[in-house]
Formats: structure tokens, sequence, C-alpha cells
């Protein structure tokens, strides 16, 4: 957080059919419906979050992600952040306050693999969903489904691994926490983080610029991700693997699609990250255990379906 | 319910599906793999097929992957099409996978 970007804040996710998509994030995620706004825009939040929303869903031809946008500390920080953005040589538009509801203004670039990103300072803070923020009980009654904690991360696919890296950690302020190595040492993989986890954003190569291979939702525990697979069976959503456990942060984990084949993950654990650790390394030589820590060996799916 | 015959003309795999089910689900419940499962839900085109012979219904597709042109010439998603008569369909090659291979340093 060295340069005032605080925390993953939102992501617009586009689906072919709002109302499937809205049952899939409310009714399985277990996301909280908090808005709409005139563009026919969908807000949710998950339950811990102390914002309005961290989720916007938008109809569209073709599924994908929008932008991913980061919650910066303070406006003087966003306005730092935006000069120091444009002395780096990287194009910014200026997003009005109220382009999403109860957000402030929004200071957004694409960088180098293709993906649209966001800072912003403001939003309306509502506290946690359903809990007071004064003797809070432990949870709130009557989530939904997996009961999702928060909105955690994303990863994308992508190329100019390098150009991307720069800007976030040089610019932004991220650290590399975790990497995958090819043999002669190119990155092929960082995982990014502002914070005290593994990844608040991720990229993994791909010569196709701008995919989106998931967003990601925190639960408690092993137990939640395993009654997250139970759901997945129970309402027929599309699987892709798991629960498993990754080798990259050692997170435990399953993938599942939502009804536009946007890929969602839920996961639990995995380990930490504080400024002075060095980064991870895994190699390629051993991409399926990084992947799939059990399987030890890599889905074609997982790395090739991308919306 | 009506249930239909689906023949692969490219593997020569046949199965049944039901009237309301998606020809990929019905191939992935007879465990076949004569057509790459991807989301399932219309948005990866990793299924995509030809449609040689048979009338269907198509739900939501990403237009990317299915626009309507191609549509139009029966080349659509197995996830996203429900047989309303007996189908012949064929695999349409997938675009060259892009090689996993760095054209970025590392620093």
């Amino acid at each position: 957080m060295k340069k005032g970007v605080m925390r993953p804040g939102h992501v617009q996710i586009r689906v072919l059919d709002m109302d499937e998509a809205v049952k899939h994030y409310t009714d399985l995620l277990g996301m909280i419906e908090t808005d709409r706004d005139d563009q026919g825009r969908v807000y949710l939040k998950a339950w811990t979050e102390v914002d309005k929303f961290s989720v916007v869903l938008v109809e569209a031809d073709e599924p994908g992600c929008d932008f991913m946008g980061f919650k910066v500390v303070d406006e003087a920080a966003l306005n730092q952040l935006e000069k120091d953005l444009v002395d780096y040589g990287v194009g910014v538009e200026q997003i009005p306050a109220e382009e999403l509801k109860d957000c402030g203004r929004r200071v957004r670039f694409t960088v180098p693999s293709g993906h649209a990103f966001e800072l912003y300072a403001d939003k309306k803070y509502t506290g946690k969903w359903g809990v007071s923020s004064v003797n809070p009980e432990a949870w709130p009654r009557g989530l939904q489904g997996m009961k999702a904690v928060r909105f955690d991360h994303c990863l994308f696919y992508g190329p100019e691994l390098a150009a991307v890296y720069d800007i976030f950690v040089n610019v932004l302020g991220f650290h590399l926490a975790e990497q995958v190595l090819d043999p002669e040492g190119t990155r092929v993989a960082q995982f990014l983080t502002v914070s005290m986890k593994e990844h608040d954003v991720a990229f993994i190569h791909h010569e196709e610029k701008g995919k989106f291979h998931h967003a990601s939702f925190y639960l408690d525990t092993w137990e939640a991700v395993l009654r997250a697979a139970d759901l997945i069976s129970m309402t027929d959503t599309s699987i892709d693997i798991g629960p498993t456990r990754h080798g990259l942060t050692h997170g435990q984990t399953i993938y599942f699609f939502d009804p536009s084949g946007n890929r969602n993950e839920v996961f639990c654990g995995g380990d930490y990250f504080y400024p002075d650790h060095k980064p991870v390394t895994w190699k390629t030589e051993e991409l399926g255990k990084a992947i799939f820590y059990h399987d030890r060996a890599l889905n074609e799916r997982f790395m090739t379906v991308l919306t | 319910m009506a249930v239909f015959q689906v023949v692969n003309r490219t593997t020569g795999d046949h199965f049944t599906c039901q009237e309301g089910q998606s020809v990929l689900k019905a191939m992935e419940q007879r465990d076949l793999k004569c057509v790459p499962v991807g989301c399932r839900g219309g948005g990866c085109g990793f299924c995509k097929i030809q449609v040689l012979e048979g009338h269907f219904e198509c739900g939501k597709m990403s237009k990317r992957h299915a626009p309507p042109e191609a549509v139009e010439k029966g080349e659509v998603l197995a996830c996203r099409i429900y047989p309303l008569t007996d189908l012949i369909i064929e695999c349409v090659p997938l675009p060259e996978a892009a090689p996993a291979k760095q054209t970025t340093k590392n620093r």
C-alpha cells in the first residue's frame, strides 16, 4: 500500500442474460443486490464488505470483464497516482463521479496486457450487511448459497507481463508475491499484492490481449469450499475444477462458471505476504503442481477457456 | 418427452438428446468427448460446431464466437443449442492455440 492503493474495490462483469446472472451471483454465490442503474446494470456486494458494491453486472453481447477498480486511501493519493501514471506514459481517462452510482470519480487506464483498471477514493460506506458495527454478531442470518465473504481478486490473461509489472509495481506500489518462470527465466505468471494477501490481482501470459480468466471470492473455511461444491452440483452449475489446492498461493479452491461462461472461484486459506517477503517462484517444469497441487497436472480447460 | 439423435460426422460418435437439453450436455452425460467442453455458458466458444442437418433452438451465445451471420449458417455453440429434430453435426477446428511462449522479458 506504499503508494496509497488500498485494495480491490470492484469489477464490472459482462453477462449475456441479466436475470440468470443475478440469480447466479445472489442465490448461488450469496452476494446481496444493492442497486440498479438506468443503464440496467446491477450492483452487488458480499456481506463483509463495507462499501455499497463490489461487483457490477452489465448485459452485453459477449461476456468478459470491462474493468477492475482499486480503492485508494484518499483523494490526495488519487491525484498523485493519476499524475504518476501520466508521468510514466500511461494514458488515463476520467470517469466522473456517479457514473457508477454512489461512487466518486474514477481514473481509468489500460495496461499493455489489454486490461482496463480504475482507481477511485470514494464509494458510499454502507457497512457490513446484516450486522451492526457496534457489538456485531458473528455473521448475519439470511445469507444465500455459498455466503461469499468478499470479492477478493481477479486473474487476467494477456501479453506484455513485464510492462504490466512495471506499472503495477513501480507506479502503483504493488508487490510481486509469487511468480512462474520458464526455463529462460521469463516470467509467465505474476501474482501482485497491495496487502497481506498473496494476490490482489494476477496475470498469466497469453498471446491474445484483454482476456478474463476469473473473478474470485473468499470463503472462511475448507468446509465452506466443500459446501460450495455441493451447491454447484445441487444447482447443476457448470464446474471447471475442484475442490482442490493450488501450489501457487497454496489456497484451497473450486472453479465454476457463471451462466454466461465467466469463470468464478471461491477459495479459502493460502499464504500471506509482507513487503519484506521475497517472491515465491514456481518453475514451468512444475506448472501442473503449481496450479493444481494434488493432481499435479494441468487441465487444458483451465488454461485455455477464457472470456 | 421427445428424444433426438445427434450424429457427429467428424468423429462418428452418436448420442441421444432429450427435448430441452443442450447438445453438449447430452454428450457429456454419455461420457463422450467428441466436442470440446469449455464454460458451458455460451461464452468461451470452445464447443463450436457446424450443424449440417436438422433444426434446433438457440440460447444466448457470445456474439464474438457465434455472430448472427455464422449462426444463420449453422455455426453454433453446442452448449447453447437445443434440438427440435435429429441433428448431424461436425466439429469446427479451434483456432490454433496461442503458443505458450513469452514475448516480453523478465526484469
